[in-house]
């Protein structure tokens, strides 16, 4: 482990919240776009 | 080889399938790379270990505010030539600024306590970023409120317009209102050497990361808003049959 | 274009609306903010510009979404686009009437409200040319705002969430104008910024709000 002194609390908070945020905007981009597929199959296999 | 082509929303179905592995790919181990390099890094004699906060805080803030400019092109071409899926790449793009901009600002809070002895300084700069990001949550906001696609895609389009323009007033305006904390830029040409290269190249991967990620979800967002308007419009046929 | 000033002027007066309600909001505003932050001179006089501007410029945006609704609603919008009149010179006329039954009001009204709020006599002639620069901008761009969100059913809360972001520079400029005035500093950068930009908003926005108005009622 790396030692990050006496402001470890703040990187890793840094690091943390931003990392947070980043997956949750790839896992709604993603869970969109897999949803928007779904939907878009069953209608052109029904179609 | 010409944006032209790409209006045509197959045509940029099939080739943006096509490119996407790679450019997922290079984000990824750019971004990873990157910010492990920047995590590495020995410690600031004055800044200590916050200084790897930079690795977040300067690539976010770039695409912050690029994201915008890119939402301004890609609503011109749309504004002008009706290509349409600019317009919704547009559309794409808009939350992945927002959320670049609260990373700025978060980082930047968190990087501020403990170098300024505050969280939030009513400093030109951040204050500048918190004005970008009400301009990005209006234009979200729009989006979301108007119900035909094509007036949405033309007033989003005129407000990111006159958006930009105000985005850009209020920065000089802010810089007017108030002398800031900030430093100053922090890569510079002109300017030589200000970071040492130990800080500089991890930082570079990570911007280059940003970038690349930004393309990606970018391209991800713009095939699901066309998927869905494909939906609608199969929806909207069997309606009439 | 005349008449059309006319005749929306006259509906702001019968409606009741226009010429009472924004002062009145402006005046419970500033009696309220004594109770926020206490009675205290030394309290009130260095926040008494910014809550005069803010003040305006809640006023302002309250009556913002009646610009374009009203019309909207009974189909005379749509008339004033297919008349002779550009919509551009519509939008303008229409910008127009509401600052002369909202920023004409709340300028007149201000200093007596300054007053209330401890401002400095000294700063009360760059109150009033603050916002006599600054207000007709405020109009023009809630006119933009309102053509933007004129068919939305719940473009209210939109119109506030698009619009106030357009007024910071104003804001700014606005009230350093009046903090220089209250210290006696050099007024002439602000006043030329002031002046720019509501130039610039009143040269340049008819052309973006008669663009969205005809996305609008296409």
């Amino acid at each position: 482990m790396i030692e990050l002194g006496k402001y470890a609390g703040a990187v890793i908070g840094a690091y943390g919240l931003s990392l947070a945020l980043l997956g949750g905007l790839i896992w709604q981009t993603l869970a969109a776009n897999a949803r928007a597929r779904r939907d878009l199959e069953r209608q052109e296999n029904r179609g | 080889m010409s944006i032209w082509e790409y209006a045509n929303p197959v045509k940029f179905m099939r080739t943006s399938g096509a490119v996407l592995p790679w450019v997922v790919a290079g984000a990824v181990v750019c971004t990873v790379t990157g910010l492990v390099w920047g995590f590495l890094t020995p410690e600031d004699y004055r800044q200590g270990s916050t200084v790897k906060i930079v690795f977040l805080h300067v690539p976010a803030a770039m695409m912050a505010i690029n994201i915008w400019v890119m939402m301004l092109v890609a609503s011109l071409i749309w504004l002008i030539r009706r290509h349409h899926v600019s317009a919704l790449a547009a559309k794409a793009a808009a939350p992945i600024g927002a959320v670049m901009t609260v990373i700025g600002l978060i980082t930047g809070a968190v990087w501020g306590q403990p170098m300024w002895g505050t969280w939030w300084e009513w400093d030109p700069r951040l204050t500048s970023f918190l004005i970008l990001l009400l301009f990005y949550i209006g234009y979200i906001a729009l989006w979301s409120a108007v119900e035909d696609p094509d007036s949405a895609a033309d007033l989003t389009g005129v407000l990111c317009l006159v958006g930009s323009v105000f985005a850009l007033l209020s920065r000089y305006a802010v810089f007017f209102w108030n002398q800031g904390l900030h430093q100053g830029a922090s890569l510079s040409v002109q300017s030589g050497e200000r970071m040492s290269a130990v800080y500089r190249y991890p930082l570079y991967l990570t911007m280059l990361g940003f970038g690349l990620l930004f393309l990606s979800l970018m391209l991800v967002r713009t095939r699901t808003e066309i998927r869905r308007r494909r939906l609608a419009a199969l929806q909207a046929r069997e309606m009439r049959a | 274009m005349i008449a059309l000033l006319r005749r929306d002027l006259r509906l702001a007066v019968r409606a009741g609306g226009g010429f009472g309600l924004g002062v009145a909001f402006f005046l419970i505003l500033c009696a309220l903010v004594p109770f926020g932050v206490g009675p205290d001179t030394a309290a009130l006089q260095p926040i008494a510009a910014g809550i005069l501007w803010l003040g305006a410029l809640l006023a302002c945006l309250l009556s913002l979404d009646r610009i374009f609704a009203l019309d909207h609603e009974d189909g005379s919008l749509d008339l004033l686009a297919t008349s002779p009149l550009p919509l551009e010179g519509a939008v303008a006329v229409k910008a127009l009437a509401h600052w002369i039954t909202t920023g004409l009001p709340l300028i007149i009204a201000a200093p007596l409200f300054g007053i209330l709020l401890h401002l400095p006599g000294a700063a009360i002639p760059a109150l009033l040319v603050s916002l006599l620069l600054g207000t007709p901008a405020l109009s023009m761009l809630g006119a933009f705002g309102a053509a933007v969100t004129v068919g939305l059913r719940r473009g209210g809360l939109l119109l506030s969430l698009l619009v106030l972001p357009l007024y910071i520079p104003t804001l700014i400029f606005g009230t350093e104008m009046i903090r220089r005035g209250q210290e006696g500093g050099d007024m002439a950068a602000p006043i030329l910024f002031l002046a720019g930009i509501t130039a610039g908003v009143l040269a340049v926005i008819p052309f973006a709000a008669a663009a969205a108005l005809r996305v609008n009622l296409r």
